[in-house]
């Protein structure tokens, strides 16, 4: 099998080794991936602070770069479902097209690979923060806590207040930031009480507010991308 | 151009787009019951969601129901006892207070003289413990069961239960004026906590008489 | 009355509506004070998380919930494409029935009928049941310059009145205030009203729904004229539905011999039987109750049995222009539970007055900016007081999508275009403050678009990532104030993946 990955221009930029774990898991599985070096980003930000009219270009792109592809796989909750929920909504034939072809990195390992266990090993106690794009525009469920559950030597803990927002929210960080840090403040503290070592999630934009604000707070509680703690194994951990 | 007309000029000009477009059905797949009950059953449930929402429930059958009455009333200290038209008077041959009759003229400050009400229903409904009363006998106007604190309904069982909101509908006619009572008075406008009591009976009593 | 009126002080009704005084803060702003007050924040999260879990054990006990949902959604789609149809079966039901049908095209007019209708029956107060309309269009002010008293009977309606205070939430306007708060409020305020609070008033619920019942009483017990709202109305038999709790809306709707229902044109439903979906939706998503515990329906005015005299006031104010908005229109399906309310993650630490309108929370971002327009800078804020994190519309009884139609809205303050204003057609410009914005979106896209424009970027940022700081100045400190920046990475994953697969795919 040969899919595409987008790797999101948060990743791309920011977080190159998500993206390099969401290759060595899927080539791992044997699957065949590709990297069209014409992507970009899906135009979620424009979209979601109502530029419509930038989000277009850029939705085309994504048509364009992926069309040929029978999957794409991304590690990220939120872009997957800018792509799935709202392409449809853009007028754009082409865009719509590809819109049910794009995966969320998890719901293409267990819906479309049918895995649960990807042979990782990753030997701290983790915490899953299911992030909301890809908990109710998704509707990922328990999939990525199925993933979890069969990491060897990986301890899950309970996140109290779990499905509540983490106050993200793209520009929304930027606009109400008084709000937003409220939101992050209260998720920290759920996230270290949970006495985990790292607090894991399928989206790094999420991430980066949770540990942005952990690492504020002086915690040593680490913020982890899931396809990192699936793409780990053994040999890897010392 | 008066304000009705032009609000319904620009209700239509608002909802032009939808001319000429498939006229969508509303789904009605909705359950017309939540749960296979026999009427006993019914009863019980009526009974248990009366009582959790803090409504005194009593059972009893025809020839028991005008002791209980009399006992109720006078476990209360029931001194006088408003009653509407069309009540069974056997109901209350046993109660020893002093029957008030549901009269126009009456002053909604006469009315909270008043110690306690007994009324019938015109059904209840078991699935949200809900009386419903629609002015008919027995029932009076619908003052009647709001201003004093004490409220005594006797509900026929199981004829006049049915077990749900969609059944009950069915039953009733929009044209009577509806008083649909699920449990004393309460609110929750306080931390979001329900409290009983508040400005509508304090104690309501239901007293489920098998016929 | 008692003497009682003698020692009230002549105060205004505060209100959102018609406040030339200040210009009301944008939501982010006007939030600051809310995330910072430590007393606000715990009586919000107290109250929100109380009612999240019995909201969601009520819901459960209903397997057919989600067809429910649809079909409570499908009713009002219906209701509202044929909406002038239904208004004129509804008024000509209800004067079938022997009430009183007015049309009001905005607030002005509503609250200038509903003066004039209290007048003519010479009385100088009303009592009201807790509505929404009437909050909508600042009713109470307005009856207070025609020196008309006001008294809210709802409890929390009570609490917000006798504390010269705004309303905070749909459900519970007093949310706010906790326990101990509502105990001075009653012992400071209820004196200058009417009633005083008993002596040695303590801050039990149950001593304070005490206190309210007798301060009330005496209003209820003499009331000559009672305004409400309505949650439905049915069109096909004219009868109009008043769902509450407390006994409140009884007292009002029965005893007093003029009512006047002020009632949102979209309040219609057709049918007697469709209140079968509403009456099991509503309860369940707003108290969390299997059933509230007094719903009145009535059709006209029943003979020798409450008011002699029924009038029904029916409120446009901006509703038309929603309607005529294909994707915003679905607000109008509303049916003021305020479940989203109560699961918003953004609303429990605001607070509801930092959205300056009656409608408060998820529904308010989306309702204010439509029903009063995207004009003032706190209306424009409103689409952006969200993470579009979706949880109000997974929650929503009549399956409002808010997170579509807050994009959507932002659409409308970030690049304007056509919508109706005030029932005609308009140019609405982008708004004025998001220039700087427009231009780096516009910036961002091109950069995007272009491929060695893009790899060009992503080159200047990994190269100079010594330089790049973890805390931001200027417009950064948004985000840097309260988090860290993340490290920049020796290498963009692209320029990864042609160092070790070449030229890629």
């Amino acid at each position: 099998m040969r899919v595409a990955l987008f790797v999101t221009c948060v990743n791309d930029t920011l977080y190159p080794h998500t993206g390099r774990a969401v290759v060595t898991l899927l080539e791992r599985l044997g699957v065949a991936v590709d990297f069209p070096l014409a992507q970009s980003c899906c135009g979620q930000v424009q979209f979601n602070t109502g530029y419509r009219r930038e989000t277009r270009p850029l939705a085309r792109r994504y048509a364009d770069v992926f069309a040929g592809y029978e999957y794409v796989v991304t590690p990220s909750g939120s872009c997957a479902a800018m792509v799935r929920d709202n392409y449809p909504r853009l007028g754009e034939p082409a865009a719509a097209a590809v819109a049910p072809r794009t995966y969320e990195l998890t719901e293409f390992l267990t819906d479309v690979l049918k895995v649960t266990d990807v042979g990782a090993y990753y030997p701290y106690t983790v915490t899953y923060h299911p992030t909301c794009h890809g908990l109710r525009m998704l509707g990922l469920g328990d999939r990525p806590r199925q993933l979890l559950t069969h990491v060897k030597g990986l301890t899950l803990r309970e996140l109290e207040g779990a499905d509540e927002c983490c106050g993200f929210g793209g520009t929304f960080a930027l606009k109400n930031p008084a709000v937003s840090a409220a939101m992050g403040a209260d998720k920290a503290r759920h996230v270290e009480e949970s006495g985990a070592q790292a607090v894991c999630a399928a989206d790094n934009s999420c991430l980066m507010h949770i540990g942005g604000t952990l690492a504020r707070r002086g915690s040593p509680v680490r913020p982890v991308h899931i396809a990192e703690i699936l793409a780990s194994t053994e040999g890897d951990v010392r | 151009m008066s304000s009705r007309e032009t609000i319904l000029a620009r209700v239509r000009a608002a909802t032009r787009d939808a001319a000429g477009t498939p006229e969508p059905a509303v789904p009605r797949d909705y359950l017309r019951v939540h749960g296979d009950r026999s009427p006993a059953e019914s009863v019980d449930l009526l009974a248990e969601n009366l009582a959790d929402y803090r409504a005194l429930v009593h059972r009893t059958d025809t020839g028991g129901l005008p002791g209980l009455l009399a006992r109720l009333f006078a476990e209360r200290g029931t001194r006088t006892l408003l009653v509407p038209d069309g009540l069974p008077p056997a109901w209350t041959a046993a109660v020893d207070a002093d029957r008030v009759p549901d009269r126009a003229a009456s002053t909604a400050r006469e009315l909270d003289a008043v110690d306690s009400v007994l009324t019938g229903c015109a059904l209840a409904v078991a699935e949200t413990g809900t009386l419903v009363l629609d002015a008919g006998p027995g029932q009076g106007r619908r003052r009647i069961t709001l201003i004093p604190d004490h409220h005594v309904c006797v509900v026929r069982v199981p004829e006049q239960v049915v077990d749900s909101l969609p059944q009950a509908m069915e039953r009733l006619d929009p044209a009577r004026p509806l008083t649909w009572i699920s449990g004393p008075s309460a609110t929750s406008d306080i931390e979001l906590d329900r409290v009983e009591g508040v400005h509508g009976p304090r104690t309501l009593e239901v007293v489920l008489a098998t016929v | 009355m008692t003497g009682a009126r003698e020692g009230e002080r002549a105060r205004a009704p505060r209100t959102f509506l018609g406040m030339p005084r200040t210009r009301p803060a944008a939501f982010p702003q006007a939030a600051v004070a809310a995330t910072e007050d430590a007393t606000l924040r715990g009586n919000l999260t107290h109250a929100t998380h109380t009612i999240r879990g019995k909201r969601a054990a009520a819901v459960a006990e209903l397997p057919d919930w989600d067809r429910l949902r649809a079909a409570g959604a499908a009713i009002k789609d219906d209701t509202l494409r044929h909406l002038d149809r239904y208004l004129e079966q509804l008024e000509a039901a209800v004067t079938a029935a022997g009430g009183h049908v007015h049309w009001a095209v905005d607030a002005a007019e509503a609250n200038a009928i509903v003066t004039r209708l209290v007048r003519e029956t010479g009385a100088d107060e009303v009592v009201k049941v807790k509505s929404m309309a009437t909050q909508e269009i600042g009713l109470n002010e307005a009856l207070a310059e025609a020196g008309i008293r006001a008294y809210e009977t709802d409890l929390a309606e009570l609490i917000v009145q006798l504390g010269d205070d705004l309303p905070s939430h749909i459900l519970v306007p007093a949310i706010h205030k906790n326990r101990g708060e509502i105990r001075d409020i009653f012992r400071d305020r209820m004196a200058d009203w009417g009633r005083p609070a008993p002596a040695g008033l303590g801050d039990r619920p149950a001593e304070l729904a005490e206190a309210a019942r007798l301060h009330l009483r005496e209003k209820f017990l003499g009331a000559k004229v009672a305004v409400s709202g309505a949650n439905f109305m049915v069109a096909e038999s004219g009868t109009m539905v008043v769902l509450e709790s407390e006994g409140n809306g009884r007292m009002c709707l029965t005893l007093p011999e003029t009512l006047i229902s002020v009632v949102g044109i979209e309040k219609v439903v057709p049918t007697w039987r469709d209140l079968e979906v509403f009456l099991q939706l509503l309860p369940r998503s707003s108290t969390a109750e299997r059933m509230n515990p007094y719903t009145s329906t009535w059709s006209g005015p029943a003979e020798d049995d409450g008011p002699r005299d029924f009038h029904l006031v029916l409120l446009d104010n901006g509703r038309t222009d929603t309607l005529s908005d294909q994707v915003g229109r679905q607000a109008l399906r509303c049916i003021r539970c305020s479940a989203c309310l109560n699961v918003c993650p953004v609303y429990e630490r605001a607070g509801g007055h930092a959205y300056g309108s009656a409608y408060p929370g998820p529904i308010g971002a989306i309702l204010t900016p439509q029903l009063r327009g995207t004009a003032s800078a706190l209306d424009a804020s409103l689409p952006y007081a969200s993470t579009l994190c979706g949880a109000c519309y997974e929650v929503c009884p009549v399956a409002i999508d808010i997170p579509e139609v807050l994009v959507h809205l932002r659409t409308r303050v970030a690049e304007g275009g056509t919508y109706t204003v005030r029932g005609t057609k308009a140019v609405i410009k982008p708004a004025k403050g998001h220039a700087a914005e427009r231009a780096a979106m516009r910036a961002a896209r091109w950069t995007m678009d272009r491929p060695r424009a893009y790899g060009a970027a992503l080159r200047a940022t990994t190269g100079t990532r010594r330089l790049h700081p973890r805390r931001l100045p200027g417009p950064g400190k948004a985000w840097s104030a309260t988090r860290d920046l993340p490290p920049v990475p020796q290498e963009p994953f692209r320029a990864w993946w042609r160092r070790t697969r070449g030229a890629g795919s």
